[in-house]
């Protein structure tokens, strides 16, 4: 997040372009190793194996999604008990309207478990990289956009507290960086 | 050290010794080619021929959009329905769409679970194909409750009638599952979008530039997103498998839970479900050949990816066709007099065999020639086969729904039904919905999937070992 009260000239950190997948991996794995957290790697696919290169575990989206779809589940079955047995017993060719109706409940119960699920995908997915988010310190550089294209970039934030202006550039020439550029607030 | 001599036929060079795997992009493309290539068709002037489609296109639209407004206006009886058919084409176009879509879930979702990298040149445009297919089904049932006006009756919120739906019925579910299909589509493929969304952005300028911008949500492609992304990316696919498989189940259940010969049988949901990913991979031929061409896609969308196709369609075809031979033998089998002959009238002596000869022929004999190898590489025979599977699929539903319906238990009850021009020109006027929304799709977005085709390159690998040659080769052919 941006500090507020940063100065207009204030430094965000450095973006560093490597000329492949394989360098990347390679550079991001030492900048690991050398104990950095606020950093990332900027890249236009996913690339394999990357997480582990950065240190980092699995995602817990899953775990969000599991409680969107039990809520699914839930809202469904209360849905239809309520309206069907309880409220207004819909009585169809004399078959029982109580806990034998469940085979018949099963199509909008799985219907609505997946909807819901697909629902806490969407929004778990945006609570957990913090999108939208319109603007950002780094879509001030030129050399940032190629992250889009080709560009294989690595990006370490100035409030990184190992992060030291000329050490941390002379760090990512060593670890393979061909273009350098400040990133400015 | 493998022969990079024989890098330009389709064989990935690390893997020369061993059994050669055909590279999913010819000529060795460059992450930079594949960008301009794919934003290139948004960014540059449309051909000729795409306002020639479209053009009509909008014509069949606003056909459909008079006959919708004549309908509502002048009553349900401009339709050709009649007891005994309540359910004609209606219902026929309906399932139709619906089952067309089910390819571009396929795809998008069981074809990644199976780990098949080349869905990445098509996917992007069938999940395009699926959400405009399923907009187009839509709007038959809604209108065809005749009173349009009080098809909010079908959502389960309290109302001052004190009146409940019947969740026990299958025209219910399939509200609930019409509903939800819809939506986890356009979810997945919105998601899908985003990295390549923040690719046209940061090429565009002015007006272009904010709208693509905003839809992008600020992505930035760092691994701490992209982690999370392929997170909900493979969920995504998880739950929309089981949603396929499931939702034209709950659309055969509207036939199959019935007692009308010829409808009431247990084999409908698994072959509705094959016969709507037979006739879905079809339509995403019948669009993805001539955009290929167009828009100079071929090195993209290969000859390797026609290929798989056509082999899904034969596979698909031959298990409809073994379902219609299925059918056949337990209507004998069943003993049930009014079952064996419903098949008799539907093959031999009804009024309606010939639409069933057309069936058989477009959906299990046309596809037999992809068994050879010459038909599967010949783009004008695939392209004739499969819209002959088009049509075929729709006489399928055809043959199923107002065959049964005209021939059923008291022969005082039969009749015939033929579908009067305000239906031919509502059917006609969803194909022009259809046409107009792809075409406009085209125009304005990605048509296939950028960030997904470049993960699938050999050099995307961070540990293939030969990615400097692999560049350097590119530099030499480009002097």
């Amino acid at each position: 997040m941006s500090n507020p009260t940063s100065s207009p000239n204030e430094l965000f950190g450095y973006v560093a372009e490597f000329p492949s997948a394989t360098d990347l991996y390679h550079a991001a794995e030492k900048v690991r190793d050398a104990g950095f957290r606020r950093w990332d790697v900027h890249t236009p696919y996913p690339v394999h194996g990357m997480d582990h290169a950065m240190g980092l575990g699995k995602s817990w989206l899953s775990a969000l999604v599991l409680c969107g779809g039990v809520t699914g589940s839930l809202t469904a079955l209360a849905l239809q008990f309520f309206t069907q047995v309880s409220l207004y017993p819909t009585v169809v060719q004399d078959k029982p309207t109580n806990l034998f109706t469940i085979p018949a409940f099963f199509p909008v119960t799985f219907e609505l478990t997946i909807l819901f699920s697909a629902f806490a995908t969407l929004i778990g997915l945006f609570a957990l990289i913090m999108l939208p988010r319109w603007n950002h310190p780094l879509f001030n550089s030129p050399l940032f956009s190629k992250f889009s294209n080709d560009g294989f970039l690595l990006v370490i934030e100035a409030r990184d507290p190992k992060f030291k202006r000329e050490k941390t550039k002379e760090l990512l020439s060593e670890i393979g960086a061909g273009k350098i550029e400040e990133v400015i607030y | 050290m493998a022969d990079h001599s024989k890098a330009n036929a389709s064989v990935h060079p690390s893997e020369a010794e061993g059994v050669a795997r055909e590279l999913l992009v010819l000529n060795n493309r460059s992450l930079g080619w594949i960008t301009d290539r794919i934003c290139g068709i948004v960014e540059n002037r449309q051909p000729f021929i795409w306002w020639v489609l479209f053009v009509p296109s909008v014509c069949g639209f606003l056909c459909l959009l008079f006959s919708l407004v004549y309908l509502v206006s002048t009553g349900v009886g401009v339709w050709g329905m009649n007891h005994p058919v309540a359910w004609g084409w209606d219902i026929v176009n309906f399932v139709f769409w619906i089952g067309i879509g089910h390819a571009g879930t396929l795809i998008s979702a069981i074809l990644f679970l199976t780990r098949q990298k080349w869905r990445t040149s098509v996917n992007r445009a069938s999940e395009a194909m699926t959400i405009f297919a399923v907009m187009c089904a839509g709007i038959f049932p809604g209108f065809h409750v005749g009173r349009f006006w009080m098809v909010w009756f079908l959502a389960p919120i309290p109302n001052s009638n004190a009146i409940w739906q019947n969740f026990k019925s299958p025209l219910l579910w399939d509200v609930f599952a019409v509903s939800t299909y819809f939506t986890v589509s356009v979810l997945f493929w919105y998601i899908g979008l985003i990295p390549d969304l923040a690719t046209l952005r940061d090429r565009a300028k002015g007006l272009a530039k904010r709208l693509y911008g905003f839809f992008a949500l600020g992505w930035r492609g760092g691994n701490r997103q992209w982690r999370h992304y392929e997170m909900a990316y493979l969920i995504l696919a998880a739950l929309s498998t089981p949603l396929v498989l499931s939702v034209h189940a709950v659309v055969s259940f509207d036939f199959a839970t019935s007692v009308v010969p010829g409808w009431h049988t247990t084999i409908f949901p698994p072959y509705f479900v094959a016969g709507a990913i037979f006739g879905g991979f079809a339509m995403v031929l019948t669009l993805m050949l001539p955009v290929r061409k167009l828009y100079g896609l071929e090195d993209l969308i290969t000859a390797k990816h026609i290929d798989n196709m056509a082999k899904i369609i034969l596979l698909t075809g031959t298990i409809v066709g073994y379902a219609y031979i299925m059918e056949l033998f337990i209507s004998y089998y069943s003993a049930n007099a009014f079952e064996t002959d419903a098949f008799h009238l539907r093959i031999l002596s009804g009024p309606y065999t010939w639409a069933y000869y057309c069936m058989f022929f477009c959906n299990v004999i046309a596809p037999q020639v992809f068994w050879f190898k010459w038909s599967r590489h010949n783009l004008w025979v695939v392209f004739l086969i499969v819209n002959l599977v088009n049509a075929g699929m729709w006489f399928e539903r055809f043959v199923i729904i107002p065959t049964s319906l005209a021939r059923d238990f008291l022969p005082g009850q039969w009749g015939y039904y033929s579908a009067s021009w305000v239906e031919k020109l509502l059917f006609t006027g969803s194909f022009g919905m259809f046409m107009m929304l792809f075409l406009l799709f085209l125009r304005f977005l990605p048509v296939i999937a950028i960030s997904e085709v470049k993960g699938v390159l050999p050099e995307s690998d961070p540990h293939y070992p030969d990615w400097k040659h692999l560049r350097e080769k590119r530099r030499v052919s480009s002097k």
